[in-house]
């Protein structure tokens, strides 16, 4: 096994993209930072730049406006990186599926750009803390080839 | 020149870079661990310094378009040489105080400020308006901080009448530590607020400030360079309570007894940095430069003043 990976599976620094979603996940993705669910346990850390990011948490369902946002965000991320879906708009659009002001789910426009991309769904209106973190974990012990 | 391998081991090894960063990760864990306890957290296992820094050392190294390349990769080099340099000569001079060369407490106030330095020269050549906002508050606080540091920490030089670290450790030895007199507990306050702007930590990380400007001078860094960026952090931090600890509290003897004293002396440093961090907000870049120049000068010349007076 590849000691970098470990060491990415034992630190994953998420950088959270607001793809135009109500705040409802925004606010779950804070909850896990807070000292209930404390997720520096899991040397998760919260960063405020693309560069240093390891997982993009993606909330939302895509907006037009958006679209260019996310792609551009995700170019900027050095890889290995991952890309979790939070919450059922991000996931499948949710209610807002042939809205006309929709870009499309964010899976759809990372793929575009980048096919080999690693996604994660993490379903829930919004998904409870203990949901994301396990979503996360999950996803990178994936990266070693484990199954999920 | 017959000890130039010699001196290329104690570079690479023990005082220097494997040592150094090892403990200064250690030392990263402690301040993350007291931190958290502090806010009602468990906080990160021991090992999670080490797993940041190799998990950002196999990251792809992303270097941007409108960057100039030169200055935005030898940055975080010249910055973690300058702070190995400083450890090499503060535990040289540390363990055999003997052996320390005339007026070394210069060099290591000139090897000090490279890392900040470094940290400008990246900041400015990644080409991002974040980071340059960063390194020009950055400039500002060097400007401040540097002249009551050094006023504090040539209190303690003027007492002792010696420019020499090694003599510094030697007569604090001899006759009772120095910070029994008031111009020198006073000094002592000054240098642990100037380090505390030194290594960018709160109330004075207005050059990071990562809820306005994203981490400032290191927002373009990533993999390698990034890495080499949080060691050299993890580092100065070390490095610079090992400096207030000789300089102030008679050196770190590491021989039987001495050994426990030395470590308890490094952690209450720690703790008191990490202490002050945790409870203070951040400062404007004016109001921390009206502080540095203001009050903070002019208690420092207090302390020269009194030390003068013999006090």
């Amino acid at each position: 096994m590849d000691i970098f990976k470990i060491a990415l599976k034992r630190s994953p620094w998420v950088y959270h993209v607001g793809a135009s979603g109500c705040n409802n996940c925004d606010i779950e993705i804070l909850d896990c930072l807070t000292p209930r669910y404390d997720v520096e346990r899991f040397g998760i850390k919260l960063v405020g730049s693309p560069r240093h990011a390891d997982v993009l948490l993606v909330s939302g369902p895509v907006a037009f406006h958006c679209k260019e946002r996310l792609e551009q965000i995700y170019k900027e991320v050095p890889k290995p990186c991952l890309v979790a879906c939070i919450g059922v708009c991000a996931c499948s659009m949710g209610v807002f599926k042939d809205a006309y002001s929709m870009g499309g789910p964010p899976d759809k426009v990372i793929r575009a750009i980048d096919p080999e991309a690693i996604i994660i769904y993490i379903p829930g209106c919004p998904p409870r803390p203990e949901a994301i973190i396990i979503g996360i974990v999950k996803a990178l012990n994936s990266l070693n080839g484990e199954k999920l | 020149m017959d000890n130039v391998g010699f001196y290329i081991i104690e570079f690479l090894f023990f005082p220097g870079i494997l040592f150094t960063a090892v403990v200064g990760l250690v030392f990263q864990w402690v301040d993350r661990k007291v931190s958290a306890r502090l806010q009602w957290r468990t906080g990160p296992p021991f090992f999670q310094p080490f797993y940041d820094v190799i998990k950002l050392l196999g990251k792809e190294l992303v270097v941007p378009r409108i960057s100039k390349q030169t200055g935005f990769l030898l940055a975080p080099v010249i910055g973690f040489v300058g702070v190995t340099l400083v450890s090499v000569i503060l535990w040289l001079t540390n363990l055999d105080p003997t052996k320390s060369f005339v007026g070394d407490l210069i060099v290591v106030f000139y090897l000090l400020l490279l890392p900040s330095l470094a940290i400008i020269w990246g900041g400015t050549s990644s080409g991002n308006p974040f980071s340059a906002i960063g390194a020009s508050r950055e400039m500002k606080l060097v400007l401040g901080y540097e002249l009551p540091f050094i006023i504090a920490v040539l209190v303690v030089a003027f007492k002792l009448h010696t420019l020499s670290l090694g003599n510094i450790i030697l007569i604090q030895q001899e006759e009772g530590l120095v910070i029994a007199n008031i111009s020198v507990i006073l000094a002592f306050l000054i240098a642990l607020v100037c380090s505390q702007a030194k290594l960018g930590l709160p109330p004075f990380d207005m050059a990071e400030a990562d809820t306005e400007l994203m981490e400032g001078v290191v927002l373009e860094y990533s993999g390698v360079a990034l890495g080499f960026i949080k060691l050299t952090q993890a580092m100065s931090f070390f490095v610079l309570t090992v400096f207030l600890a000789m300089v102030f509290l008679g050196g770190l003897p590491l021989n039987g007894l001495h050994l426990l004293w030395s470590l308890l002396k490094v952690l209450a440093l720690a703790v008191v940095f990490i202490l002050i961090k945790n409870t203070n907000p951040r400062l404007r870049i004016d109001t921390a430069m009206k502080f540095f120049w203001g009050p903070l000068t002019l208690l420092a010349a207090f302390a020269m003043v009194l030390a003068y007076l013999g006090y």
